[in-house]
């Protein structure tokens, strides 16, 4: 049978409540409290062999030294499987539980499962790097969410396949999978069925959900274009063809910045796109056409700007998570703001 | 990245073709192009009319960052 171990607050631990938050980490043996039910639901596919508990202001304020204690405990275990809470809608609580499920995975390269509310800091935190069930407000809904953690459990440890975020019931990663449709149906007729039923008013899902908005503040208008230093920035994955920077084709992690400052254009053979996404026939012919350097450059000749920064910058957009995406662009905002870049044209495909 | 670039001050505009995708990604100023695999140069067209095209909207680019606005906006574009 498989191991399981079962991380647990204060609280829930039984140890006591708000008094004794500030309980110092410590491992026993068997079950205790959530523990029960969920060694029951794991339906003899896994036992859970021990519960550790600490308090979740010890787990808040000294988090390094309360996560190097649990990893020092779990060291001589063996487990399968790691499960903490369900910690509902309690805010520290469910930071802990994140915190420690991330740290035991990283260190010990097992499944690790979780539940929390939808209201709970908790998901925003570590939703992309955890499966993180969709768990109820208050501990009135124990029993369905151990259970549900359990199931996911077990489905981890048989070595199923996990369905979509949807189907489990745990909260988008962020992630996204192939996925063979059976019965197949090309995408040209399903696109086709949503827009029938677009049209008509009915109900349709979408296969590209987007997160929700998360605007930022508009930047000003360039008052004087006319001494304006101007870069250009892609993620259609222009590259010069040795791709030096070994930029991924897809969901890409680096990006690169490429001196242009002595050329009119893009010249075909010398920049090419190594974007996976898309048919790279047109933008291997004329790179412009997805990086305009041939017309900013006339802008720049004509007065119009001041000029075109020197270098431009590009990464690959396909499947790239919004988390890299945004890594990327902080550090090419960093250089643009060094090089002293007013305004920016970015070409997306 | 156009969030990150704009978050840090830098003016921005995003060419894009899927602009619903541009808008709910959350960027601010937006100018069209017209796929995703030539944005700005339809290879079935003459070099003069890819030009023509791409020198528009280029320039219809350089006008949206020239432009004060107080949401967000797809500016448009004549070819």
């Amino acid at each position: 049978m498989k191991k399981a171990i079962l991380y647990l607050n204060q609280f829930f631990g039984q140890i006591g409540g708000e008094d004794v938050a500030d309980f110092a980490p410590e491992i026993r043996e068997g079950l205790i409290g959530p523990a029960l039910p969920l060694n029951q639901k794991l339906k003899g596919v896994a036992e859970v062999t021990h519960t550790i508990i600490c308090g979740d202001n010890f787990m808040g304020s000294n988090q390094d030294e309360a996560i190097e204690t649990i990893l020092e405990f779990l060291k001589d275990k063996e487990f399968d499987i790691f499960f903490a809470g369900p910690a509902f809608r309690a805010g520290r609580y469910g930071s802990a539980c994140g915190n420690i499920c991330k740290a035991v995975k990283e260190k010990f390269n097992v499944p690790v499962v979780t539940s929390m509310n939808d209201e709970n800091p908790g998901v925003e935190m570590f939703k992309s790097e955890m499966y993180i069930l969709k768990g109820g407000a208050s501990a009135a809904k124990m029993r369905l969410d151990v259970k549900d953690m359990a199931n996911l459990g077990i489905k981890l440890l048989k070595g199923e396949e996990i369905l979509s975020a949807e189907e489990e019931g745990y909260y988008g990663r962020g992630k996204r999978h192939q996925k063979w449709l059976n019965p197949p149906v090309n995408a040209t007729d399903r696109v086709i069925d949503m827009l029938l039923k677009k049209i008509r008013g009915e109900k349709f899902t979408t296969e590209l959900p987007i997160p929700e908005l998360d605007l930022v503040p508009i930047a000003p208008a360039i008052k004087d274009m006319s001494k304006a230093k101007i870069a250009l920035a892609t993620s259609g994955g222009i590259v010069p063809v040795e791709n030096p920077d070994r930029i991924q084709s897809a969901s890409a992690t680096r990006w690169g910045k490429y001196d242009i400052s002595k050329l009119d254009n893009l010249p075909s053979g010398v920049f090419k796109t190594i974007h996976a996404g898309y048919d790279p026939a047109a933008a291997d012919a004329n790179p412009d056409v997805c990086v305009p350097l041939d017309a900013l450059r006339a802008y720049e000749k004509e007065g119009r700007i001041g000029k075109v920064h020197d270098y431009f910058y590009t990464t690959v957009g396909t499947g790239t998570t919004q988390k890299e995406a945004a890594r990327m662009g902080r550090e090419i905002v960093e250089d643009m703001l060094s090089a002293g870049v007013d305004a920016v044209i970015l070409t997306s495909t | 990245m156009v969030k990150e670039i704009e978050k840090a001050g830098i003016t921005v505009v995003q060419m894009a073709n899927l602009i619903p995708v541009a808008k709910t990604v959350g960027a601010n100023r937006m100018v069209p192009t017209i796929s995703i695999p030539y944005p700005l140069g339809d290879p079935n067209t003459s070099q003069e009319n890819q030009w023509k095209l791409r020198y528009h909207r280029v320039g219809v680019a350089l006008d949206s960052l020239e432009t004060d606005i107080d949401k967000q906006t797809v500016f448009k574009v004549k070819i």
